[in-house]
């Protein structure tokens, strides 16, 4: 239960205390795949912010005014999913349509983004914690902001890496962990500023 | 295309084309559940169940299935196979339930089944693809299954909840931790990188 906490606490504390991807592991595939160039690392945070803030509000109506009205709570996993799905596409063509600069740097990320775990993960967190409708708002946002940061950071790190001379098993995701690591003991010193719990 | 050999098919997904260190997917959960070894076996059962089940009865649905809703219909093939385990494990396991937390629903969005629905049970029989599911699943288990053994011993000197190391241990905290976990992982990705590249025998490791 977390009913006393205000909006803002939650969006600073989802992006820093909580990190969605160095404390919580989530979206770590397309961390992964995508952390070894800037351009692209900062194209897909942004569109995982955007969608994450929209669908983990969306979900948030769905769940309390459907899922659980209706006690179809088993439903939860597959309608989170179609409202992400549904999210994404939506995304896609408004972006397209209202700025159509935005859509070609962020144009092949969003349909990637539907199977990203921090989006579904992000979601239950939010059911799971209990959050109302403008602490669910504002974790959605502040998840994807954190998980913006750490990917963008993590591209910069990567760059210069590419001079360093590795061992050939440790380079790509083997040393793109250790450093995550490296990173996530650095969050961790943040953790006893705010409980977002 | 011929059926592929079942005894090659398991071997590819344990060993040659290890959803963990070849493919590097499906992270998120081997970095979450591995701190305690019981979470960790659970979680694996369910990947298995949930691999194997969906890749089956995808692959059932291959020649059906238009191509352009292709990725939905994979969603909700999986996320009834999840929806499963996720109630089963409600009913019979709760307080394991309760820790995996959003883990267990998050196997919907892990890229190993996913992955093999798209690259494999698309394209091949129910049979080989049940045997793809378990195999991708056993891959993935004995790499999360090593991992929570140390992790669970150095954090806690315990095993299953058993005390193994005796009070002379100092707990290593850092190890149940998030970056002890993404530590962890890292190196066991490289030792098993190295080892495969051996075996190989493509080129020689640095």
């Amino acid at each position: 239960m977390s009913p006393h906490y205000m909006p803002l606490v939650i969006l600073v504390g989802a992006a820093f205390t909580e990190n969605i991807l160095l404390v919580n592991y989530l979206g770590m595939c397309s961390f992964l795949g995508v952390s070894r160039e800037m351009k692209a690392a900062a194209g897909l945070g942004a569109a995982v912010t955007l969608v994450l803030s929209v669908s983990c509000t969306l979900n948030y109506m769905v769940n309390t005014y459907i899922l659980v009205p209706f006690d179809m709570l088993h439903l939860q996993f597959i309608a989170f999913m179609l409202v992400i799905a549904a999210t994404v596409q939506f995304m896609e063509m408004a972006i397209e349509r209202f700025s159509p600069r935005l859509y070609y740097a962020l144009g092949i990320f969003l349909p990637l983004i539907t199977v990203n775990c921090a989006i579904l993960g992000g979601c239950l967190f939010m059911s799971i914690r209990q959050y109302n409708l403008a602490q669910s708002a504002a974790y959605g946002a502040g998840a994807g902001l954190g998980w913006w940061l750490a990917i963008v950071a993590m591209a910069g790190i990567r760059q210069r890496l590419q001079a360093a001379r590795l061992p050939k098993g440790l380079d790509g995701p083997g040393i793109t962990l250790i450093i995550a690591g490296i990173m996530a003991l650095a969050f961790t010193g943040l953790a006893g500023m705010l409980n977002i719990r | 295309m011929p059926a592929p050999k079942t005894s090659r098919v398991f071997l590819d997904g344990v060993w040659y084309e290890n959803p963990i260190f070849r493919q590097v997917l499906g992270i998120c959960s081997t970095l979450a559940v591995t701190n305690l070894l019981k979470n960790t076996l659970v979680m694996v059962v369910g990947l298995i169940w949930a691999a194997a089940m969906s890749n089956m009865t995808f692959s059932l649905l291959r020649n059906v299935t238009p191509r352009r809703i292709r990725i939905m219909v994979e969603v909700l093939v999986i996320s009834t196979y999840v929806i499963l385990l996720h109630l089963a494990l409600q009913a019979y396991l709760p307080e394991i339930s309760r820790d995996l937390g959003p883990y267990v629903g998050l196997i919907i969005t892990n890229c190993i089944l996913m992955g093999r629905l798209e690259a494999f049970a698309s394209s091949n029989p129910p049979w080989p693809s049940f045997v793809d599911g378990v195999g991708c699943g056993v891959g993935y288990g004995f790499i999360l299954i090593g991992i929570a053994v140390i992790r669970e011993m150095a954090g806690f000197g315990t095993l299953l909840g058993i005390p193994v190391l005796g009070a002379w241990w100092t707990r290593w905290t850092l190890m149940v931790m998030p970056a002890g976990a993404f530590f962890m992982l890292g190196i066991v990705v490289w030792a098993c990188r190295h080892i495969w590249m051996i075996g190989a025998g493509k080129e020689k490791p640095a």
